[in-house]
């Protein structure tokens, strides 16, 4: 038997990776898409966690539906990086300043 | 455990908005070009519909279906209607600017009805679930509704940095609510809310409750959790930027109403600090940055934050004036926005984009109509008596006070002050300052030899698309103009007659 | 049919004018000249056939007084900011005189201002005007009668300047607005004494709970205890004596006829200027608590009307020669205030309004034939050009002096009789004032009249071969006026004055039941009784003698006048510089503001207030918003990073006062 403790710890160590990875990642976009990823598995793992130990199933059905939504959020993510590649060529994250202030 | 049937009627105005949205979307498939408008007119009307479907069937009735997962109220039943006006609104604006820059496609209508569609989930949102995946149905729309004008940069850029942030902010409220979930053992708000109102409510509780308050400050543009808010604002079509601070901000007071009120109220208390803090930063951030811009799509995304700040300090209040001040503060400042926004698609044209301020020049001498309508809105948005800003501010000042925030109300007062210089100097650009004159270098003294005239002619042309302080043409139709008009006459009539909006706003929280 | 006073007739009374104001004022280029009046006219017009009604309603049909609050505008605490409309005898009175002259006026401007490019906008603002006052006289509450004092100011302040382009009409039309801001300020501060110390501003409710508690003192200066109604009702009066021009915040009035003439006629005759009186007698029940301030109602009353009418007799411009017979006979009606004859006093209001808009729509007329002519030391002989203006204007005349039988000698001989019979020193000082006042007002009238229209023609002769009688537009409502001019006090005379008419529904409180109107109509035998009765005192005979030394030094003696003039040479200088009152006014209290705004700009806007305070808090405020606009550095993960700090900051707040308390 897993504790509850140790999804906990595992949701929040991805999560801060995901976290930590849209900050620090300065080169490509697609990565960050990536670390959102990251960040609604943290999540999962934490519903999927509760919902073992409380023996409550509405937490595991809330995981489906986030992994649809996710589906969505990366379509939609990858269009906008097409979109993006277009217009301007690159998908560097550090070029993309041209509002400021 | 039997099967329980849900009540499917009391979720009419989503199903028929869901259904109708189909319908739109396949007729989107069958109108070509010039015939697009059909689509404009169709969604107008589904709109409309939607509203009062909301209101005649959910006005006065008060029950949850799909077990406990839906709510229907008075408050969902306002928003509803309020939501789907709004939008309403919001994309009357839209055609002309679209039309004239060749993008005016279905795509634009139906992502807003999907987006609408959302709001209503939030609005009727019972549990965390429901509350999640109308979210997502408005954001996802959103993204894609700033991307929508593939050939700018500006727009591409806005997306992809509204896109990461917004999926960083719901991927932190989604983990607040598996800490909600966790603590409470159920996904339904009613549940949550017995929960916290225990003796010693669990810590997973609080600790999802400061996870899920980033997620809706995010969608309210509360700093710090409003660094999208400038670039989007500046980035996107004119026309999604109007829609994007209408509608979706009272989604955003609807989601705090419902997580944060209706879910989690009992623990107010540890809430209230991290409120007050967002006020505060929102306050002076979005005022300060404001002065110091020259695009006026920008200024008014910095003023968005500071108002964002002072629908933040009327739910840090915590009381149910508190929440009816937030709800009318934002309904107000949807109306004023779109009011913004619409002035500057109507004096934008085809070439020329109405967004530097330095182009409302002398904005008084060549549309003194569409400058009066300025006029009231800046002077709204500063909260002067008289307009429907003032009694926004004043009933969230109000409820402030009341709940002994005292140092806060005066924060706000002061941050309004610096506010008004802003909004007050767009109106002395617009009324006082000369605007330039074209270099009339072709203009010679007409002589009798015929030269000199085809020299005249040949120089014409190219003054029209001159650079940045152009003389401003308004590209919008008559009936647009005559919307706004009605726009900035509506802050001033319900800045006279404030009353029943306010009543209403504090009947359906209970308030007074 | 017992006639039942519906809601939305008033509203219609109300909103019609407004409309039409909006209409030609906003819709001025397109529907042009013709359209303008014909829908300010339909509007004003429609408005005084309801007046009419609600008039009819409320004497002969028996209906009760009406009080509704038709819109909850604000609620602060306890007070509430309300419209609503209060109609009993008083209003409606008030209302169709209003809307009546209005109406009239109206008319004669299309020939008035036949000529002016500011034709449209000046039917709007007179329309407006006409909304404003009514919205005056139908209010329920001091808030809403407050708003309408200020928009009939402001109305009556833009059609002063109308011509924009003289530097004298800039000129009055300043003195106008900053003399009424003087009066509006006592006004404000009446009002918010009963406001703070009763709790509501709605007449009735008001009332009673004045009536409750009339003994409740206040300290203003140290320790003295002042009567909270003395104060409350000598502030609301310094408001009276600024509208209605009374002695010594008359100064704008003559100024004001620098503004066209209908306007004279409308709002510096027949109507605004009479808001004052209408305010005092609206609040009796309040002004009936306190001796003090009826004797400085009387006393100043008693002073406007004798004084200002003599300077009307050095006056040379036949409009100011009427403005100033106007502000003569405002002091008989507030001086009838004072003694508490409020009938009286509404009653003279309302007889002048006929016979004084009469007067200036003449004057008008007169000006018209002479190509806006104003001099009078330029006209004489033109009876026999202008036969209509002659007879109307002399029956206005004769109605002003009080003539027997004429509308102007009832009200005025009540006027005189209730300060008469009036008891106390005041009383008598203010009575022997005002029959006085009779010979002054006989005397100007008939030498305005003899000098214009008899005598001989001093008008260049390009001006004589243009005379005529001026048009149909501006005729009609000049014989319109006449008629009540003439009929109107041998109507209403009994009724209103003598009998019960404002007391039946509690228009107008009176508490002591000895005051002059009752021994008056202790008297009382009948109209033609009541003019023998006036026989037996000076009033008729001051008159006549009036009007027999103007004859004498205007028709028959000329060459007398400058020997009656020679030894009165100090008291006509004193005259013509109008007791001086102006040059106090601009030199001492306008030059001396100026020059402490002055030294104050100086030291506390140039040193204090802009260099330290201002400018050093848009400094401050510049140097923290060009920091602040730092953080917004254009790059995605410095964004997300702020939102990280942001959660970290929410959390660490939420660990230190939950976790670790």
């Amino acid at each position: 038997m897993i504790e509850l403790s140790n999804f906990l710890v595992l949701g929040a160590l991805l999560f801060c990776l995901g976290v930590a990875g849209i900050f620090i990642n300065r080169k490509n976009v697609i990565l960050l898409l990536m670390c959102i990823e990251l960040i609604l598995l943290a999540v999962n793992i934490n519903f999927i966690g509760f919902s073992a130990y409380l023996d409550d199933i509405a937490g595991q059905i809330f995981v489906f539906f986030i992994l649809t939504v996710a589906a969505a959020e990366v379509a939609i993510g990858l269009a906008i990086v097409v979109v993006l590649f277009r217009s301007r060529g690159d998908i560097n994250v550090a070029a993309l300043d041209t509002m400021r202030g | 455990m039997s099967f329980e049937t849900p009540d499917f009627s009391l979720a009419l105005p989503e199903i028929w908005l869901l259904g109708a949205i189909c319908v739109v979307l396949i007729v989107d498939l069958f109108v070509r070009g010039s015939r697009r408008s059909v689509t404009f007119f169709l969604t107008q009307a589904v709109l409309l519909v939607t509203a009062a479907l909301a209101i005649t069937t959910q006005w006065g009735v008060t029950e949850t279906t799909f077990s406990g997962h839906y709510v229907v109220d008075p408050l969902a039943a306002m928003l509803k209607a309020t939501l789907a006006l709004l939008v309403v609104l919001a994309l009357a604006y839209t055609r002309p600017y679209l039309e004239a820059r060749g993008l005016l496609q279905g795509e634009v209508y139906l992502l807003a009805l999907f987006a609408t569609l959302g709001m209503l989930i939030i609005a009727s949102g019972g549990s965390l679930l429901t509350l999640y995946l109308g979210l997502e149905m408005l954001s996802l729309s959103l993204y894609a509704l700033v991307a929508y004008h593939r050939d700018s940069r500006q727009a591409a850029e806005a997306a992809m940095k509204y896109f990461v942030l917004g999926a960083l902010a719901s991927g932190i409220l989604l983990y607040g609510m598996s800490m909600v979930y966790g603590g409470a053992a159920s996904l339904e708000l009613a549940v949550i809310a017995e929960a916290a109102a225990s003796e010693e409510p669990p810590l997973l509780l609080l600790f999802g409750m400061s996870f899920m308050l980033v997620g809706v400050a995010f969608k309210l543009g509360a700093a710090p959790f409003h660094a999208w808010v400038p670039d989007v604002y500046q980035g996107a079509p004119t026309p999604v930027t109007l829609f994007i601070s209408t509608a979706p901000k009272v989604a955003a007071v609807a989601l705090f109403l419902r997580l944060l009120v209706d879910g989690l109220g009992p623990l107010h208390e540890t809430l209230q600090p991290m409120l007050l803090i967002l006020a505060a930063v929102s306050l002076l951030l979005g005022n300060l940055t404001a002065i110091m811009q020259t695009n006026l799509k920008r200024m008014l995304a910095y003023s968005g934050i500071a108002h964002a700040g002072f629908i933040v300090l009327a739910l840090a209040a915590g009381t149910e004036a508190g929440h009816a001040a937030a709800l009318f503060y934002v309904i107000a400042y949807g109306i004023m926005a779109a009011g913004a926004f619409g002035l500057i698609i109507v004096l934008s044209s085809a070439g020329t984009e109405a967004e530097q301020i330095a182009d409302y020049r002398g904005l008084n001498e060549r549309h003194p109509i569409l400058a009066g309508v300025l006029l009231l809105l800046m002077i709204s948005m500063t909260g002067i008596p008289g307009t429907i800003g003032f009694y926004a501010k004043y009933l969230v000042l109000k409820a402030a006070v009341e709940a002994d925030l005292i140092a806060m109300a005066v924060l706000a007062v002061i941050a309004a002050v610096i506010g008004a210089f802003y909004y007050l100097r767009v109106l002395k650009v617009a009324y006082f300052d000369r605007p330039e004159v074209p270099p009339e270098g072709s203009q010679k003294p007409t002589g009798p030899n015929e030269g000199s005239v085809g020299e005249g002619e040949g120089a014409t042309p190219s003054r029209p698309d001159g650079a940045a302080g152009t003389v401003l043409v308004p590209g919008a139709s008559l009936p647009i103009r005559a919307l706004l008009v009605v726009n900035g006459a509506a802050v001033l009539v319900l800045g006279i007659f404030p009353e029943r909006l306010i009543a209403l706003c504090q009947s359906v929280l209970g308030a007074g | 049919m017992d006639p039942v006073l519906v809601e939305w007739v008033l509203y219609a009374i109300v909103l019609l004018p407004l409309i039409a104001a909006l209409i030609a004022g906003i819709g001025g280029p397109w529907i042009g000249r013709v359209g303008a009046h014909r829908v300010t006219i339909g509007g004003v017009g429609l408005a005084t056939v309801l007046s009419f009604w609600v008039l009819y309603a409320q004497v002969w049909g028996g209906a009760a007084p009406l009080d509704i609050t038709v819109y909850t505008w604000a609620t602060v605490g306890n007070l509430s900011f309300e419209i609503g409309f209060l109609v009993d005898r008083l209003t409606a009175v008030m209302m169709a005189t209003v809307t009546f002259v209005a109406l009239m006026v109206h008319i004669y401007t299309i020939g008035y201002m036949h000529d002016d490019p500011g034709y449209q906008r000046f039917f709007s603002y007179i329309a407006l005007f006409t909304f404003a006052m009514l919205m005056l006289v139908m209010a329920n509450n001091l808030l809403q009668l407050f708003f309408a004092w200020e928009a009939v100011g402001l109305v009556s302040y833009l059609l002063i300047g109308f011509w924009y382009t003289r530097e004298s009409a800039i000129f009055a039309n300043l003195k106008a607005f900053l003399v009424n801001r003087v009066g509006d300020l006592g006004l404000l501060l009446g009002i918010a004494v009963l406001a703070s110390a009763f709790g509501t501003l709605h007449y009735g409710e008001l009332f009673a709970a004045v009536a409750e508690a009339p003994d409740q003192t206040l300290n203003l200066f140290g320790a003295a205890e002042w009567s909270l109604i003395t104060v409350a009702c000598v502030l609301i009066f310094i408001g009276c004596m600024g509208k209605s021009a009374q002695v010594p915040l008359h100064v704008w009035l003559p100024d004001s006829m620098e503004g066209p003439t209908p306007i004279s006629a409308l709002i510096h005759a027949a109507t605004m200027v009479t808001a004052g009186i209408f305010l005092v007698a609206r609040l009796s029940p309040l002004f009936e608590l306190s001796t003090v301030a009826l004797t400085v109602v009387l006393v100043v009353g008693a002073l406007t009307a004798f004084f200002m009418g003599l300077i009307g007799l050095v006056q040379n411009d036949i409009k100011r020669v009427v403005a100033y017979s106007t502000l003569s006979q405002l002091g008989y009606m507030v001086a009838a205030l004072g003694v508490s004859a409020y009938a009286a006093g509404v009653y003279h209001l309302f007889t002048h309004a006929f016979f004084k808009a009469l007067l200036f729509l003449a004057a008008g007329s007169v000006i018209i034939a002479l190509h806006h002519e104003q001099d009078m030391r330029k006209m004489g002989g033109l009876a026999k050009y202008l036969p209509i203006t002659y007879i109307t204007m002399l029956i206005g005349t004769l109605a002003l002096i009080g003539f027997p039988g004429f509308s102007g000698f009832f009200s005025k001989e009540a006027v005189i009789a209730a300060v008469g019979y009036s008891a106390g020193g005041w009383a008598t000082f203010a009575y022997w004032l005002l029959v006085l006042g009779v010979f002054v007002t006989a005397l100007y009238s008939f030498r305005l009249l003899f000098m214009v229209f008899h005598g001989e023609e001093r008008m260049d002769a390009h001006a004589r071969e243009h005379l005529h009688e001026s048009p149909r537009v501006v005729t009609i409502p000049l014989l319109l006026l006449a008629v009540p001019s003439v009929l109107i006090g041998l109507l209403t005379f009994g009724p209103m004055v003598i009998g019960d008419f404002f007391k039946v529904d509690g228009s107008i409180q009176v508490l002591a039941t000895e005051h002059g109107l009752a021994y008056l109509a202790a008297g009382y035998t009948g109209v033609l009784g009541f003019i023998g009765h006036a026989f037996a005192t000076p009033v008729p005979y001051l008159a006549f003698a009036g009007f027999l030394t103007a004859w004498l030094l205007y028709i028959k003696r000329p060459e007398w006048r400058p020997r009656v003039v020679a030894p009165l040479a100090p008291l006509q200088r004193l005259l013509e510089h109008k007791y001086g009152f102006d040059w106090l006014y601009v030199q001492g209290a306008a030059g001396g503001g100026r020059a402490l705004a002055r030294g104050l700009t100086l030291v506390g806007e140039r040193w204090i207030i802009d260099g330290a305070l201002v400018n050093g808090s848009a400094r401050l405020i510049g140097r923290a918003a060009a920091g602040v606009r730092q953080l917004q550095t254009g790059y995605l993960y410095h964004y997300a990073f702020i939102m990280v700090i942001g959660v970290l900051l929410l959390i660490t707040l939420f660990v230190v006062r939950t976790v670790l308390a």
